[in-house]
């Protein structure tokens, strides 16, 4: 039993799970769960009562039984008490002023993180402003590499997104080309296909390695398929450079999405034996999104956003390359507007880069949402100036295969040019030199189509121009 | 006088758009989109939102379906059956997904009344449901289950139907509880998909074996994007029929059935013209 008193009014908070879940910054999901706050002034109160916690809590109180969860159990486990000991002696409320404070370097940040749990990462956000998340992940450094390097500082990458409704390679590469023509694809080329089988990802696995391969690119590429189709399209020797998976905080999330810890571990080792890396070996690619456990039924009544934290377990626990935060894909039952979508993700980057993953965010929203573009402007400045490692990029914000609206291409020169960032230096290195940009720092694109492409273009119906 | 250079530069590869309905080729004001290009993005958008909000027109879709039945009589000797969810209203059905996935009472009365309980079970429910585009279900529902309707009487094996059913402010797994109320060995829950700005009539089709209320996604097949533009109703019908043999003969759906159809995709462009 959590107690506060205030004034002369004395409140009580039964299980950590609930006093964690009335603290969060108000948002559908919660609702839908029945864990929100009641009142705004309860929520106030929760979160002072948060503040006065020792971390030291969460190592002895799991949100979800050690004995029901394998995720709680890689958790508490995996938990460095050597890295934890700087941290230790602090409650929730110190935790922040600690964070903020200039104690808190990018090198004592990264020396905490395997001693810092999801918990207490989400119990921290869960009192600081929008402000506090952006200043402490714009602190935090996580750097990831394969075949070019991510998350280097003044840097921001791109998933080229070349979805189509029907995987036509046809429509597929015109995206394709429309995305390197405009400087994106270096955090990794990525397709959502959309006939989820075996026979189709390796298709489309091959078509990207042909493309990167032709036109030597540094980048990688990945279909988002399940992870166990991924395996067998390792097993039929096709080209895999990532292994994606979508997952969960919770071990009945996860066997909702159909795996479990071992099937991840299992499909890393396959991806690594295949040794196509060049400058690094991040083999994983993972996309999160609050409320995936309450929409599986799995949430076990912790809050959302500590659900989507325990995610970030999971992740730490496979090195990947790429995490993916897709915040407003779920919908308005878990982020009713362009206001929860936003602190949503900036929370989401802030936890993820504080346990010390290569976090990006899909900054997007449905047309069933209350959000829209200027929304996503907002969420898109905000990441950039919080130091987001990647966001996505397709044509015109509309992804026609899963009918959402994300970043675009432009989007991300635009940011590139009001925060003065740039691409990954091995494809910033090669734009110039394809002369797909004409400075060096992929912000002015050519003017010309690139003499590498004219051929290609040609050699459509209609010719070349 | 100097030509200077154009305020907006226009990007030679656009028309690539003949292949494709992404928004490429768009053309830069400096890095941002030109502003004929942001307000066509700005109309999809406003028609997009328009469309969650339309309602789908059950008395016509209940219309046509039975009219089907008549066509049909050998397969579906039963007429259409209208049912609702836990959420009365549009607002409510966005808010509240749980809602969305429960029949209301009245409709587990009627549907226990069908009397197939006891009976030895059905092959086969099919459940059309309203989802997040009534226009997707309302242009693609019927097409689809008459494509289907031809391959099931075509097939080797014989496949005896449930009534059909009409769901309204329904979510997907709804449809595990009618079929489950249906004794039927499998269900298909035809959807409308969350509209697009592309596409605001996309069907998405859901498989279940042994339907029964608290199955996750885990437990689901699925095929999305049927619409005239996208995957036309008799290849969708085609690919279901695959799934529906394999489900019936491993008794599974989900994870474990893997849609292993032999891929006759019929590139409807040049192919990776990159590779020239």
């Amino acid at each position: 039993m959590y107690r506060y008193s205030l004034g002369n009014r004395r409140w009580q908070f039964s299980t950590l799970a609930e006093l964690m879940a009335k603290a969060t910054p108000a948002r559908s999901g919660d609702r839908l769960a029945g864990v929100i706050a009641d009142t705004a002034e309860e929520r106030v109160v929760a979160q002072m009562a948060l503040a006065e916690l020792p971390l030291k809590t969460f190592l002895s109180e799991a949100v979800i039984p050690y004995e029901q969860d394998e995720v709680t159990r890689l958790i508490l486990d995996d938990h460095d008490v050597g890295a934890f000991e700087p941290v230790a002696h602090l409650t929730v409320g110190d935790f922040r002023n600690w964070l903020l404070s200039d104690h808190a370097t990018q090198e004592i940040l990264a020396s905490v993180q395997a001693g810092i749990t999801p918990e207490m990462a989400a119990a921290v956000s869960k009192i600081m402003r929008n402000q506090d998340l952006i200043l402490v992940a714009a602190k935090c450094r996580v750097q990831t590499a394969f075949r070019n390097t991510i998350g280097l500082p003044g840097r921001m990458s791109t998933r080229l997104q070349p979805n189509h409704p029907t995987d036509d390679i046809t429509g597929i590469a015109a995206s394709i080309l429309d995305g390197l023509l405009y400087g994106s694809g270096d955090a990794v080329i990525g397709i959502n296909p959309a006939t989820d089988n075996v026979a189709q990802s390796v298709r489309l696995l091959q078509l990207m390695d042909e493309v990167i391969r032709k036109y030597e690119i540094p980048t990688q590429s990945c279909v988002l398929t399940h992870v166990t189709n991924t395996l067998e399209a390792i097993e039929q020797k096709a080209p895999v450079d990532l292994v994606f998976q979508s997952i969960g905080g919770t071990e009945a999330t996860n066997r909702s999405f159909g795996f479990d810890l071992a099937t991840l571990a299992e499909a890393r080792d396959a991806a690594l034996s295949l040794n196509r890396g060049t400058v690094g070996n991040n083999v994983m690619y993972f996309e999160t999104g609050q409320g995936s456990a309450l929409s599986a039924n799995a949430h076990h009544g912790v809050d959302q956003q500590t659900c989507e934290a325990r995610a970030y377990a999971v992740a730490r626990k496979f090195q990947p390359l790429l995490v993916n935060t897709v915040v407003g894909f779920i919908g308005p039952e878990y982020l009713f507007d362009g206001k929860e979508i936003t602190r949503a993700g900036l929370e989401d980057h802030f936890c993820g880069k504080l346990l010390g993953l290569p976090m990006g965010c899909d900054i997007c929203y449905t047309n069933h949402a209350e959000a829209d573009q200027n929304d996503m402007d907002n969420l898109l400045t905000l990441l950039g100036v919080a130091s987001c490692n990647f966001i996505m990029g397709i044509p015109g914000s509309d992804d026609i295969m899963l009918n959402y609206q994300t970043t675009s291409f432009h989007d991300a020169l635009y940011l590139r040019r009001v925060l003065d960032k740039r691409p990954a230096p091995e494809f910033e290195q090669w734009l110039t030199r394809m002369q797909i940009f004409q400075d060096g720092e992929g912000k002015v694109p050519a003017d010309k189509l690139p003499e590498s492409f004219r051929a290609s273009l040609a050699s459509l119906p209609g010719g070349g121009s | 006088m100097t030509q200077s250079k154009p305020v907006v530069t226009g990007n030679p590869w656009r028309r690539l758009s003949a292949w494709t309905d992404a928004r490429i080729g768009l053309g830069r004001a400096g890095v941002s989109l030109p502003t004929q290009e942001m307000l066509a993005f700005q109309l999809a958008h406003a028609q997009a939102r328009d469309a969650v909000h339309l309602p789908l027109d059950t008395a016509a879709l209940l219309k046509a379906l039975e009219e089907l039945t008549l066509r049909r009589n050998a397969l579906l000797p039963h007429e259409p059956v209208h049912l609702q969810s836990q959420a009365g209203d549009r607002v409510t059905y966005l808010q509240r997904p749980d809602l969305g996935r429960r029949l209301s009472q009245s409709s587990c009365q009627v549907l226990d009344r069908l009397g197939h309980t006891g009976d030895s079970p059905v092959d086969l429910a099919i459940v059309v449901a309203d989802g997040l585009s009534s226009y997707g279900v309302q242009e693609n529902a019927v097409g689809f289950i008459e494509a289907l309707l031809t391959d099931l009487e075509g097939d080797d094996q014989t496949w005896e139907l449930a009534p059909l059913t009409v769901v309204s402010q329904g979510r997907v797994a709804i449809g595990d509880d009618v079929g489950h109320r249906l004794n039927a060995r499998c269900v298909v829950v035809l959807i409308g998909e969350r509209p697009g700005l592309s596409s605001p009539d996309s069907l998405g089709l859901y498989l279940t074996w042994q339907p029964r209320s608290g199955l996750t996604d885990a437990s689901r097949n699925c095929i999305s994007n049927i619409r005239p533009a996208g995957l036309p109703v008799e290849e969708a019908s085609r690919r279901l029929m695959y799934l529906l043999g394999e489900a019936r003969r491993q008794q599974v759906s989900g994870v474990p059935l893997k849609d292993r159809s032999e891929e006759t995709v019929i590139d409807q462009g040049i192919g990776n013209f990159l590779l020239r």
